[in-house]
């Protein structure tokens, strides 16, 4: 009746199985990194993928990881959009690394002002006070017009060379490059948190938050970090669209983006962390050649995948990864059957 | 001053009427509908082409904007919404953002993205005086019809064979199920009523709201307040919060208006966090 | 004996329905102490009260003499007060191995280590599996919980607990909803706890309760009605005449 013995180095493996690098995985950033060499005309909108991926890649991290809905994610966006064109504008930091991390900084501390805000309440009121804080802000934005330029934008930002060497084209070559290695490095970060025990304990959280806390954590305080995190991530995307594009205007703050990043998540799938990048890709692509089309009623399209995706079934719709995944756990798990035959 | 309350309160019944529907949706079925504005702008469209092309006097063209919204919320229940109801919120999220964008881009195509006007009949335009305080005539006629249909909601609700079974469905519709009500049908006749009652919300605003595609979306927060404000427990709780957003919506505009919004959003985010479940619903002990 | 846990004259009240009436309880240190009663006696307003889910309206909690009254949950999960529960409560999505892996990080207090990948400790892993192999758990470590037989859920239910290392542990009917079969494994966990962990066991089966506790109290409409050994309470003409009663009344 006993169940077998079970060795520690097999345990091992099983835990830090989500963790381990899939081939597919080096496979997609070598793609990335290779589009800078074969795609250089393609840059503009490969920029734009990488900080909306950076964007929902944030979004992942707290609806995927921790459950929080929200649909006022674009405040973090905007806010390091500002911070990050108002330093370049003034000329207080110059070199455009440090004021992204800036940037992200003072996103950060928004998030983590406003974390305590939707620690409570059902995901209505969570719904409405993330929604609230976006509007809150671009209302301030679009009154302070002497900061921020009010309803025509902040313009005449101009940026410097990244690191003092990389100048900023008009062709995207160097914000595309920028932008994918901050996109990669923060890719990293994330990818290491969610498989750490911190990481496992905004699962447990969003899973059951009654017994995440019967087992001593403190579910507040891991909201309040991850959704600190996430904003700052935000806050980076928005900062990485603002110096790529030498502007930033009130629609950073926008619900639409709000919502389009809802899709763009959903898209590819929340919770894997490429489910953002992959939907990005999807989105920009899809936006690029239906716009062109009809640029006005680009929405209706937006709406109807929403619509769709959700009527077929959110499940089933990113399903088309789940082959992929699944031989991913099979190759994993024959390994990993074998290593242990042979130690037993 | 009195003005400013009296257009206030045009203002906050015109909002209940326009939100009602959205606080059965939401008490009934838990169900988070963002897309009850496009149910409000079919109203408005609908009165906009029959009063401005069709000639059909302006409070005929009402009740026919009730019909029509009641119709198309009607059918969208039982074909889209039936579908969504046992999904969580964040799929319910989605979907009725994408109505609300779908919505959008569908008026924008048939009705252009201009603003439109309905053309009042003179003799509702312009103000008087009564007892020194100015009083616009169109937001009499839009007080008296609210307050017209506020005062039927809440017999219907309280007198009425239907208005018991709905309590009794808000209240508990697993209790109501076994009880034998028809909880489904119910909410089908509720969701088109409500729907119906935001088409004429529209088609009374067009005047003062303004109609333009971007409606549903401008004004969903709006209706959002309102129901999470008021809660969901009763009639009252969100006919209260409408008066007062009403009211201090049109003074914070009048008064501070370099505010803009700010101190409306505040406020809501402030009460949210404060009372989850509402200004003025009984805490639960659920 | 010392005593580890103990309430002073706990009162809670909702809306003026006194759920816990004055309740005073002791539990020593390696103590077996069950706690029975009728339904709606108020065993779970006393849990919630002891786990800090709610706090009373009056009376204290104290831990080792030290007042725990307006500690959270999970502060005193920290200091060792640790629960089951009577419907399962688990993570649905995570394996076993997760689980306790979770339960063993966070009582070490590395819950916030987030540089590090999990399973990257050898001594954690290590009692990890100390833990899935005395719980029988090693034949499902990695299926998801959400699709465990329930007798394995229930075992986990327990187990996650013992990986908190409680001072204190709060079973709240181990064994209930359990198929027949797969009871007696339930049982011989329950009864192979660690001898210095004090149990305070909640109970409707009064087989269960005989055959673990050397205490037993006794609580109706909120208070402590009968306390002492089981031959005590079992003797005890006014026990008998409340579970009569409810009898009476379910007949």
């Amino acid at each position: 009746m006993t169940p077998p013995p079970i060795a520690v180095r097999t345990a091992t493996e099983w835990l830090s199985a989500r963790a381990r690098w899939h081939p597919l995985e080096i496979v997609f950033w070598f793609a990335a990194f290779a589009a800078i060499y074969l795609f250089p005309a393609r840059h503009l909108i490969l920029t734009e993928i990488a900080w909306l991926g950076l964007f929902a890649l944030s979004l992942d991290l707290i609806l995927g990881y921790a459950g929080i809905i929200s649909l006022g994610h674009a405040a973090f966006f905007g806010f390091g959009a500002y911070t990050a064109a108002l330093l370049a504008k003034h000329e207080i930091i110059e070199e455009p690394v440090l004021a992204l991390l800036i940037s992200g900084c003072a996103a950060m501390a928004l998030g983590f002002v406003t974390s305590f805000l939707v620690l409570r309440g059902s995901d209505l009121t969570r719904l409405m006070v993330t929604l609230g804080v976006a509007l809150v802000l671009r209302e301030l934005a679009n009154r302070y017009g002497w900061l921020t330029g009010g309803a025509d934008g902040l313009q005449g930002v101009s940026i410097k060379p990244v690191l003092g060497v990389f100048r900023f084209d008009m062709f995207g070559h160097t914000g595309y490059t920028y932008s994918l290695t901050v996109l990669f490095i923060l890719f990293l970060v994330a990818r290491r948190l969610v498989n750490s025990p911190f990481g496992l304990s905004l699962l447990s959280v969003k899973s059951n938050p009654l017994r995440s806390s019967a087992i001593g954590i403190s579910v507040d305080a891991r909201l309040v970090a991850i959704y600190t995190v996430a904003a700052g991530y935000a806050g980076i995307a928005g900062a990485l669209l603002a110096q790529t594009t030498a502007f930033a205007s009130l629609e950073v703050f926008s619900f639409d983006r709000s919502a389009d990043l809802l899709l763009v998540l959903i898209i590819g799938g929340a919770g894997y962390l490429y489910g953002g990048l992959i939907g990005a890709i999807i989105f920009k692509f899809m936006q690029d050649y239906l716009s062109a089309l009809t640029p006005q009623y680009w929405p209706f399209w937006i709406g109807l995948a929403l619509v769709v995706i959700v009527l077929v079934g959110r499940d089933r719709i990113t399903s088309w990864t789940t082959p992929i995944r699944l031989m991913a756990a099979r190759l994993n798990w024959r390994a990993l059957a074998r290593r242990s035959a042979e130690r037993l | 001053m009195l003005t400013i309350l009296f257009d206030g309160i045009a203002y906050g019944m015109l909002l209940f009427v326009l939100a009602c529907g959205l606080a059965v949706t939401l008490g009934l079925m838990n169900f988070i509908n963002l897309a009850h504005g496009s149910f409000a702008m079919a109203g408005g469209y609908v009165t906009v082409v029959l009063v401005n092309r069709l000639g059909v006097p302006f409070l005929l063209s009402l009740p026919i904007a009730f019909l029509a919204s009641a119709g198309i919320g009607f059918i969208f229940e039982r074909t889209l919404y039936v579908h969504v109801y046992r999904k969580s919120h964040l799929d319910q999220v989605l979907f009725t953002i994408g109505l609300v964008f779908m919505s959008v881009a569908a008026v924008d195509y048939v009705m252009g993205s201009g603003q439109v006007f309905v053309q009042v009949p003179s003799a509702w335009q312009g103000k008087f005086d009564a007892f020194g305080v100015g009083i616009g005539r169109y937001r009499l006629l839009i007080i008296v019809i609210c307050g017209l249909l506020t005062v039927a909601l809440q017999f219907i609700l309280a007198y009425t064979r239907f208005g018991s079974r709905l309590r009794a469905a808000v209240d508990d519709g697993r209790v109501a199920r076994g009880l034998g009500i028809n909880v489904n049908w119910i909410f089908a006749l509720t969701f088109a009523f409500g729907s119906g009652l935001a088409g004429l919300g529209g088609a009374l605003g067009a005047e003062i709201l303004g109609l333009d595609p971007s409606f549903p979306l401008k004004f969903m927060i709006y209706f959002l307040i309102v129901v999470t404000v008021g809660g969901t427990s009763s009639i009252t709780g969100p006919f209260l919060a409408s008066l007062l957003l009403g009211i201090g919506d049109v003074a914070g505009k009048y008064y501070v208006p370099t505010l803009g919004s700010f101190v409306i959003y505040t406020i809501m985010i402030v009460v949210l966090v404060w009372r989850p479940q509402g200004l003025f619903s009984r805490a639960t002990s659920r | 004996m010392a005593v580890v846990l103990e309430t002073i004259s706990l009162v809670k009240q909702f809306n003026g329905v006194i759920a816990s009436d004055n309740v005073s309880l002791q539990i020593e240190k390696g103590a077996r102490q069950a706690l029975i009663g009728p339904n709606g006696a108020g065993k779970t307003t006393l849990i919630n009260l002891l786990t800090g889910v709610s706090r009373p309206t009056s009376g204290s909690i104290l831990l080792d003499g030290e007042d725990i009254t307006d500690l959270s949950t999970h502060k005193r999960v920290r200091l060792g007060i640790v629960r089951t529960f009577q419907i399962n409560q688990l993570f649905s999505d995570l394996t076993p191995l997760e689980t306790i892996g979770l339960a063993v990080s966070e009582r070490r207090g590395q819950g916030l280590d987030w540089w590090r990948i999990v399973g990257s400790r050898p001594d954690l892993v290590a009692e990890v599996v100390e833990i899935l192999e005395r719980f029988h758990l090693t034949d499902v470590i990695d299926k998801r919980t959400a699709v465990l037989p329930y007798g394995k859920q229930r075992l986990l239910e327990i187990a996650v607990a013992i990986a908190c290392r409680p001072r204190v542990l709060l079973l709240d009917e181990p064994a209930a909803g359990v198929p027949e079969e797969e009871r007696h494994e339930i049982l011989a966990a329950v009864a192979a706890l660690p001898s210095d962990v004090s149990v305070l066991l909640i109970e409707h089966d009064m087989d269960i309760v005989f055959s673990f506790a050397d205490r037993i109290s006794v609580l109706v409409n909120g208070a402590l009605f009968v306390e002492g050994t089981p031959e005590e309470v079992a003797h005890d003409a006014r026990v008998k005449a409340v579970y009569l009663g409810e009898e009476l009344v379910d007949a």
